[in-house]
């Protein structure tokens, strides 16, 4: 698949990635090379082929529903990079 | 019932489909062991999962399954043994881990349906989709400070429902009966608190216009509703809208909105090249959930008289109108209360529409002037029960049972102290309310003549009289039977 | 060299030859001189000898007493930063520990640091991390050789006996290619033996915690240590752990061992095949049975791989937003400028280029094309394996497609790179152990390693193979 410069700037823009004027030409070319590498994929036949999602033999357990009165507020903000009165603080979302 | 919308050349119809997001009620998140608990401090209820800290991982909460499983029974709904976990992937600052788990092609809910009632008598059935579990966001406050959003992730995290209807739905009050009902079903589940003020119950609407008969138009999504006002007033507004636009030859743009309550407004939420993609796929951290019969036969055993069973009850039983018995079904509240009132003794069965009728206008009025919830009345079922016996036995009139209905609110006192205190009893004896009523003969004359020379009318005003005099406790029937005797 | 074995260590703790601060210090010492190997994104003095503190207070057995360690920074560590060898994570400080390394210390072990590894476990030559190269310590005066990746710091502090055992991650390849390339063992046990709580997702559906040592008992040692059940991980086996080390058992008399004619590919390096056919010939010796197989679809490993694996990952990272935790860009004045820069200046190119392509795969129009593609295909490997294992016990093929290269080749061809995975990545797709272990040299001297792999939980018997080439090298 030929991955044009539209198509890298529109997929950067779904998962939030900056990509710089000069980065453009040489990603999408990378992206292409990648894309038609894996492509090779369609040499096989999966007609009728369930997807393998997961190779975990476990079945999903079940947690009961009991809460932690803790507060973890002051763990949970010691990282952020900016907090404010025990929240955390974006630049301004205009809606 | 017809509700096509008059446009300035033709009618139109509305097709509406609702997704209403009701939290579920438990102790614990989706798939975290923080509280749900609403209104605490900031980013209190908080774990290092709901904050998506890096390499912690889902583990769900049994519960939840339960009551999604729950609702999918109280629904007539299909349950799925086999739903898959997926996640929707996007960025948004009150979404820790920039996707929400939710449940896309695989949903633990399938096709159901539920019944909505109109005044005139008729119902119809509103499909349901599917219903699917997911984690609720959590808050992005923008006003708190001038170049800041805030954001609180207390809520982040907490068990939804997405209940998804067929656009079945054709005008702003079809919407407002099916979103009650819905409302109605949840809390007679106990599966949601139905808080629609907290944002325990939120709509988005899916609506489009068309004329009658021709094929859907394009819709527009207007997210996020709660309040069933507001629901109305997005779609009479968007429904104009677009009508409007159709009418001056336009086409309408498939488009998420939102409404703006003090405006009254629908606007459109973000422009189109930053439309969505939200790249689903399954959630690698969570494996299938695989439901066994006896997991759901024991949810079953679980699920109370819904309101359309106790509807069903209420005209079979006591012979009350479709109307009057889903307005009393609705909020199981009510329906509780009347159930207890009825309880009371074997002989206001009969007397059922006379108990409705006490609780739909006396009670009602007594409980919103006070901003009293029925649960909380003064007047317990028990005592309203016996106020109505004293009715039905002629023990009191009804207008004096107005009287002591009142007294009972304020007091809090069984209707018999009332009356025995005050005297109020009827008197039922002949004798008694013959010398009344010879008393205002004697005093009255002349009208006596004017009645006996045809002005029949008058007997209203000797009734009067003679309650005046009886302060209202002589016997109506009785009081009448003697005074035309007397008159003729 | 003295002292380069958990076994006998913990015997000479245990006997009071030495102390566990003379121990360590032993290791400390040689972090301080290797420092230029780069093995460490975090190293602290004052940190270990707390840590030591501790252990020697505490009156209770402790199964790895004293015994020094590397763990991989993409477990979370409750007293040490963690980074994932990116930017983004700079200056993160868990508040948490991981499930794996919870174990490890309750054992009484000591981490000497935080072992450098490739951007999000990201690459197969430690040369992603923000933090700078890891260099292989076999490298050869005058050159310096990549220690393959992503646990290129974990493999190369065990090499150059900087510490008695290491722990890493493998999502595709990244404690096998690595431990090939350094001389050492390494361990990806089956998905699942090994909670994932606490250790940076980069591919949920393939990430296996498992560990570096210098021979298989040790190995044997560290793994039962680190394996077992954790309902915080909901992908978590729940199965009794064997003890590994004590039912180590060399004999493999009556083992049949599987060959896939799928690995041999004519672009392989010579004596890659030659210690491949020596390492037959060797189990022929020790009387086990060699069956000649096929895994047919084990050329589409590698591209189904880098679909699934980028696609999850691309999701997995999205966390990484500069709001709650980590780095944050000071320029962007609105919500999704703060966000495109912060990811922008915070990953580096590779993680750049697999979440792209994993955004890719899974959008709209595309999904299908790609990312089910792959899982479906992924099923077909899978069945490859589980009908192999009904003709053999356990499958030998080679670790990597060649040794250690030079830091700075492959850089600038990202395919060239990704097939360095190309004999680990089918293992890791299907969810079956597989250990590399050394064997041999190459033509240059380099160390090479051999692949064993075997049916699902069944960690003993590749271990039991691994301890008998072990014995029985060239
Ligand atoms: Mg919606
Ligand atoms: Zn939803």
């Amino acid at each position: 698949m030929k991955i044009d410069k539209n198509t890298t700037l529109k997929i950067a823009k779904l998962c939030r990635i900056k990509v710089r004027d000069e980065e453009i030409e040489e990603l999408s070319s990378q992206l292409s090379s990648i894309l038609d590498w894996v492509e090779k994929l369609n040499e096989v036949n999966t007609d009728n082929i369930e997807p393998l999602n997961n190779v975990s033999i476990a079945t999903l357990p079940l947690r009961k529903d009991k809460e932690n009165l803790q507060d973890q507020s002051k763990e949970v903000l010691s990282n952020a990079p900016e907090k404010l009165e025990n929240y955390f603080a974006v630049p301004k979302v205009v809606e | 019932m017809s509700s096509l919308i008059q446009g300035k050349f033709s009618k139109w119809e509305t097709v509406i489909g609702l997704e209403i997001h009701a939290q579920i009620k438990s102790n614990s998140k989706l798939f975290s062991s923080s509280s749900t608990k609403f209104g605490s401090s900031p980013n209190s209820q908080v774990s290092l999962f709901d904050a998506a800290m890096p390499g912690m991982l889902p583990v769900i909460n049994e519960f939840c399954i339960k009551q999604a499983v729950k609702t999918g029974l109280g629904l007539k709904a299909k349950i799925n043994r086999y739903s898959v976990f997926d996640r929707k992937n996007y960025f948004y600052a009150d979404l820790p881990q920039g996707y929400q788990i939710s449940q896309y092609k695989h949903p633990i809910i399938g096709e159901g349906a539920v019944t909505i009632d109109f005044k005139d008598g008729s119902s119809k059935d509103i499909r349901i989709v599917r219903l699917h579990l997911e984690q609720d966001a959590g808050k992005s406050l923008h006003d708190q400070n001038p170049s800041k959003t805030y954001v609180d992730l207390n809520r982040s995290g907490v068990a939804l429902m997405e209940i998804v209807s067929e656009p079945d739905l054709n005008s702003s009050h079809e919407a407002s009966l099916y979103i009650t009902k819905i409302r109605s079903i949840l809390m007679y589940l106990d599966t949601c608190d139905g808080n629609m003020q907290e944002g325990s119950l939120r709509t988005d609407v899916n609506i489009s216009v068309r004329k009658p008969g021709e094929e859907l138009g394009t819709r527009c999504e207007i997210k996020n509703l709660n309040s069933i006002k507001f629901i109305k007033q997005a779609i009479e507004y968007e429904a104009m809208r677009q009508i409007k636009i159709i009418e001056e030859g336009g086409i309408i743009e498939q488009n998420t909105l939102l409404f703006n309550p003090q405006l009254g407004k629908t606007k459109p939420m973000r422009s189109k090249e930053e439309a969505h993609d939200y790249r689903y796929f399954p959630d690698p951290d969570l494996l299938p959930l695989k439901l066994e019969d006896d997991f759901i036969e024991i949810i079953k055993k679980d699920i109370p008289e819904l309101p359309d069973e106790r509807k069903k009850r209420y005209i079979n039983e006591y012979k009350l109108s479709n109307y009057d018995s889903s307005v009393l079904t609705i909020e199981k509240s009510i329906s509780d209360y009347f159930d207890k009132v009825l309880g009371c003794h074997q002989d206001l069965k009969k007397s059922a529409k006379l108990v409705v009728n006490w609780i739909t206008s006396e009670l009602f009025a007594i409980l919103k002037k006070n901003e009293v919830e029925i649960h909380n009345s003064p007047i317990t079922p028990y005592n309203l029960g016996q106020l109505v016996k004293l009715i039905i036995s002629n023990k009191i009139s009804g207008k004096i049972a107005k009287d002591v209905f009142e007294d009972m609110y304020k007091n809090s006192l069984s209707p018999e102290e009332i009356v025995n205190s005050r005297g109020l009893a009827q008197v039922t004896n002949v004798k008694e309310i013959e010398l009344i009523i010879d008393q205002i003969l004697k005093l009255n004359y002349d009208k006596v003549n004017d009645y006996k020379a045809g002005k029949t009318k008058l007997l209203g005003f000797f009734v009067g009289q003679a309650m005046q005099i009886s302060k209202g406790k002589a016997n109506p029937k009785i009081l009448n039977d003697i005074l035309i005797k007397k008159l003729s | 060299m003295e002292f380069n074995t958990i076994t006998e260590s913990l015997e000479k703790i245990n006997s009071n030859k030495i102390s566990i601060v003379e121990l360590n210090d032993i290791f400390i010492n040689r972090i301080k001189k290797n420092k230029n190997l780069n093995a460490f994104i975090y190293f602290d003095e004052e940190n270990i000898s707390q840590q030591i503190k501790k252990i020697q207070s505490s009156k209770k057995n402790f199964k790895l007493k004293g015994i020094p360690l590397a763990i991989k920074d993409l477990f979370c560590t409750k007293n040490m930063p963690t980074t994932a060898g990116s930017k983004i994570l700079q200056n993160f400080q868990p508040s948490y520990e991981s499930h794996v390394s919870q174990k490890l210390l309750d054992q009484g072990s000591i981490f000497l640091g935080k072992a450098n590894c490739d951007e999000f476990a990201m690459g197969s030559a430690t040369n992603t991390s923000y933090y700078g190269n890891t260099i292989n310590p076999i490298s050869p005066r005058g050159s310096q050789l990549v220690p393959g990746g992503s646990s290129g710091g974990s493999a190369a502090a065990v090499a150059a006996n900087l510490c008695l055992g290491a722990t890493g991650t493998d999502t595709g390849g990244s404690i096998r290619q690595p431990a090939s390339f350094c001389g050492v063992v390494g361990i990806k046990p089956t998905y699942g033996l090994c909670s994932r709580w606490g250790i940076i997702a980069f591919a949920s559906s393939l990430d296996q915690a498992g560990v570096f040592a210098n021979n298989i008992a040790d190995t044997a040692i560290l793994l039962r240590e680190i394996a077992g059940h954790d309902n915080k991980d909901s992908t978590s086996a729940n199965r009794e752990i064997p003890n590994y080390f004590e039912n180590l058992n060399q004999d493999m008399s009556g083992k049949v061992v599987g060959v896939p004619k799928e690995y041999i590919l004519p672009d392989i390096p010579e004596d890659i095949s030659k210690i491949w056919e020596q390492a037959i010939k060797s189990l022929e010796r020790g009387g086990v049975k060699v069956k000649n197989i096929s895994l047919p679809h084990t050329k589409y490993a590698l591209p189904a791989y880098y679909i699934i694996a980028p696609a999850e990952a691309s999701s997995n990272l999205a966390r990484y937003d500069g709001v709650r935790y980590g780095f944050r860009s000071e320029e962007g004045t609105s919500l999704d400028e703060m966000y495109e820069l912060t990811r922008s200046e915070g990953f580096g190119k590779e993680v750049k280029r697999r979440v792209l392509i994993g955004t890719y795969v899974l959008s709209a129009g595309y999904y299908e094309a790609y990312y089910m593609k792959a899982q479906k295909v992924r099923r077909l490997i899978s069945n490859d394996f589980n009908e192999a294992f009904n003709e053999c016990d356990f499958i030998l093929t080679p670790t990597a497609p060649s040794p250690a290269f030079p830091i700075g080749e492959k850089e600038d061809d990202p395919i060239k790179m990704y097939l360095n995975d190309i004999f680990t990545v089918p293992a890791s797709l299907a969810g079956i152990p597989g250990i590399s272990i050394p064997f041999g040299k190459s033509q240059n001297g380099l160390p090479l390693g051999i692949q064993l792999l075997s049916k699902h939980f069944d960690e003993q018997l590749v271990l039991n193979a691994g301890l008998y080439l072990e014995k029985n090298n060239v």
